[in-house]
């Protein structure tokens, strides 16, 4: 088989830091390539160079045999690379056409383009309604959007960064699927993934990245998972060990927990019902967009609900406010890192004292012990490794990884009774993935209730106790992670949203 | 009082002149929001267009020149405001009222010499016969260009947004800069580009008040318009078909109020000074609560962009 994109040497700096390193290798003709590494390891710069949207400082790439340098997406596309982005570039507000017709150089008018839309995604098995508004879509249908946006350029390289994390098991199924069959027809594609396992079932070539350098290149169907993770990091990783308790008394109860919708895309609750005791983790599943941060505002505090709706130690709590809540052993880290769980532009003692100055102490008489939170943020910072060289920088500065490691961390070390937690491990790479899930584990041996939100099913799988999934703002029955099979999961989750019969 | 003193053929062409100034700035300031912008400056951009619009006809003799000043007046005044918040990334909120301000001192210093003169007033199109329709003749056909231009460009905003693939990118600018630049579109030039067409708009709103409507030059003389335009925007929740009612609305309760008072009407003069606004506001929220719930803003209004690569 022949080349279809050739790196070679390709490096991009930015202040203080390489991006990509003299990186080269090549996609050939209708392969499925992988580019493998942690986060920061350098893999959104190179696509984005192979997109025109990074210039690169040095380094050549051939599409086709032909030098290829584009300067603006624009050209990439006319040259046949199609890229479907991490986060979607996709607009709420706008119809599914609409946002197609964004996507390309020169739309047809819109009545063609919508027959178009239909006929590309019936061809591989992924429906659309050109009509709908993308806001009103589900996860797995706005990837649906994405794709199909790339496939009526007729694209010769379809770039795929991190496709799968948003969708369900089967949903995955159908998008490799999907893959397969451009594949077999001579589109190239680049992967982009930390799940291996997926990689190993996918792509017939793999590149390893580490620290902007390639590190190495291997057949993914041949090597094993644990090889592939090992050559990733550079160093053994070692899986979270429960502490294996029995559950104790219960902490945490909620029933008939209903909440409207904030904003015109927002999911409601509907009679949500769970029951968390001590000493365990409940693990709660669900594709982005079917509740989970409404979920957590209700236990937070940030949202009230109706009384009676949830129970804290034989205590009515659906009334109270976030602070009262924490005093009694309620804590909650969200999402979202930058200006949800952390304020960005304070410094870390400021976001230590923030949720940690009522249970560590440091609020007297309304004064507040800046001592104390300094004491608290550095003790957060040692016991949970974050790289920082100080507690006073700002949030913003601190990577991803890291502050995560920190927000969770905080919560962790005000000795919670029952701590919720939403995406802990999100953006975050597997050596502070691995010690965040360590820590909850931990805090549930220690007798804490601890509920665990997050669309990693693999993360649920490896720390749970019991699994319980959300869809359209209601939460499924828990069942024991014993029992568990990724299918039934997947029917959890939902399903495929009827995609079942497209590919039949 | 007495009611039949009340022509309801001259209010309703009065009302479309009242609304006309506060209908093309709105008109501006929409599509400026709608690509992402939020310009406050709206009052300091009407001002500025009046002063030099009215300077500009006194001077050339023509008030079509006037026109064109102040559109290019209104733009120039825009295209300041869009250096600092698009380039030098400063503070929309804060520049836009610094705008303001700034085209309020500017106007009253450029116009110190015109105070108190008269200004050529534009003809009225000329329709024949059509003007001579009982009522309908009065109201629709007799009316100066400018009235035309602007329901004109009601109708041209509404099919650009709508129809044209420039308008779909401008909406897909104000929806998420991000993704509009991860696609590659130039995030930077159509907010550009979009802030001069409103300060253009905003400018020839303030002429249309020192040519037509007063037509004199006085300090301060657009007396807040440019706050009413920019709560139109927000209360007709970015359409323009809505902009227009709102604007023709509260342009109509205006001459209502002032036929009202001078019909003698028992009503505290305060209070109906005050119902133009508070009607206007009143029946445009009732639009959007019925509309969509949370209102149709444009996502990243407001939003500093920075290409990050």
């Amino acid at each position: 088989m022949t080349a279809l994109l050739e790196l070679e040497g390709l490096t991009k700096a930015y202040p203080g830091v390489v991006a990509n390193d003299d990186v080269s290798f090549a996609v050939t003709r209708g392969g499925v390539h992988a580019l493998l590494g942690e986060n920061g390891a350098g893999k959104s710069t190179l696509v984005k160079t192979i997109y025109g949207l990074v210039k690169p400082d040095r380094g050549r790439m051939r599409l086709d045999g032909q030098p290829f340098a584009p300067a603006e997406p624009r050209e990439a596309r006319a040259a046949g690379v199609a890229m479907v982005f991490q986060h979607f570039s996709l607009f709420d507000a706008l119809s599914v056409a609409e946002n197609v017709a964004l996507g390309m150089e020169t739309p047809p008018p819109m009545r063609d383009l919508a027959r178009r839309i239909r006929a590309v995604s019936e061809e591989y098995g992924l429906p659309l309604d050109p009509g709908r508004l993308v806001g009103d879509l589900s996860a797995g249908e706005r990837q649906r959007v994405e794709i199909v946006r790339c496939l009526l350029q007729e694209p010769r390289l379809l770039i795929m960064d991190e496709p799968t994390s948003v969708l369900t098991p089967q949903e995955v199924e159908i998008l490799f699927a999907t893959l397969r069959q451009l594949s077999a027809e001579g589109t190239s594609i680049l992967y982009i993934s930390h799940k291996l396992e997926e990689i190993r079932t996918l792509c017939d070539a793999a590149t390893i990245l580490r620290g902007g350098r390639v590190v190495g290149g291997c057949d993914p169907r041949e090597a094993s998972v644990a090889e592939l993770a090992e050559r990733m990091v550079g160093a053994k990783l070692t899986a979270p060990k429960s502490g294996g308790g029995a559950p104790g008394e219960t902490l945490l109860r909620v029933e008939g927990l209903s909440l409207p919708p904030v904003s015109q895309f927002g999911t409601p609750l509907r009679e949500v019902a769970l029951e968390l005791r001590a000493g365990e983790v409940l693990g709660i599943g669900g594709v982005a967009g079917n509740g989970q941060d409404e979920l957590l505002a209700a236990l937070s505090g940030e949202r009230l609900s109706a009384a009676g709706s949830v129970t804290f130690e034989g205590h009515d709590v659906s009334r109270l406010g976030p602070v009262a809540r924490r005093r009694a052993g309620l804590l909650t880290a969200p999402e979202e890192r930058l200006g949800h769980a952390a304020a960005p532009d304070m410094t870390l003692t400021e976001n230590a004292a923030l949720t940690g100055g009522a249970r560590k102490g440091m609020l007297r008489r309304g004064f507040l012990d800046w001592g104390l939170a300094r004491t608290f943020a550095d003790e957060v910072i040692a016991r949970f490794d974050v790289r920082t060289p100080g507690a006073e920088v700002a949030a913003r500065s601190l990577s991803g990884g890291n502050l995560q490691k920190f927000v969770i961390g905080r919560e962790v070390l005000q000795d919670p009774r029952v701590l919720v937690v939403n995406q802990p491990t999100w953006g975050v790479d597997a050596a502070a993935a691995s010690a965040i899930r360590q820590a909850l584990l931990d805090l549930a041996a220690g007798g804490a209730g601890v509920i665990v939100i997050s669309q990693d099913l693999d993360e649920l799988l490896e720390i749970s106790d019991r699994f319980a999934a959300l869809n359209a703002g209601r939460l499924g029955t828990s069942v024991p992670t014993a029992d568990l099979t990724m299918e039934r999961i997947g029917l959890m989750l939902g399903g495929a949203h009827d995609m079942e019969a497209a590919h039949a | 009082m007495d009611l039949s003193a009340i022509s309801p053929t001259l209010l309703v062409a009065s009302l479309m002149v009242a609304a006309t100034p506060i209908l093309l700035a709105a008109l501006g300031e929409m599509v400026v929001e709608k690509a992402g912008v939020l310009n406050l400056g709206v009052e300091g951009m009407m001002i500025m267009g009046a002063v030099t619009g009215f300077v500009a006809a006194i001077e050339s003799g023509s008030p079509w020149a006037g026109f064109l000043a102040a559109a290019i007046g209104g733009a120039a005044m825009a295209l300041l405001f869009g250096f600092l918040t698009q380039v030098l990334l400063s503070n929309q909120v804060a520049t836009g009222l610094a705008l303001t301000l700034f085209g309020l001192g500017l106007s009253a210093l450029i116009g110190q010499g015109y105070v108190g003169i008269k200004a050529n007033s534009l003809g009225r199109v000329d329709l024949g016969a059509l003007s001579d329709l009982p009522f309908v003749g009065r109201v629709l056909f007799g009316h100066d260009p400018i009235v035309y231009l602007s329901l004109l460009l009601v109708a041209g905003v509404w099919a650009f947004l709508r129809f044209t693939r420039a308008g779909l990118i401008l909406r897909a600018v104000g929806e998420s800069h991000n993704a509009a630049h991860a696609l590659g579109y130039h995030v930077r030039r159509v907010r550009m580009t979009a802030i001069a067409f409103g300060g253009a708009c905003a400018g020839l709103g303030g002429a249309y008040l020192s040519l037509v409507r007063v037509p004199q030059w006085t300090e301060g003389m657009t007396a807040g318009a440019g706050w009413i335009a920019l709560a139109i925007v927000v209360f007709a929740s970015w359409r323009a078909e809505r902009v227009l009612v709102g604007a023709y609305l509260f342009g109509g309760i205006t001459v209502l109020q002032l036929n009202l008072q001078t019909a003698g009407a028992r009503v505290p003069v305060e209070l109906l000074s005050a119902a133009p606004y508070l009607v206007t506001i009143l029946v445009l929220v009732l639009i959007s609560i019925r509309a969509r719930r949370g209102g149709a803003a444009p996502a990243d209004l407001a939003r500093p962009f920075h290409a990050s690569t």
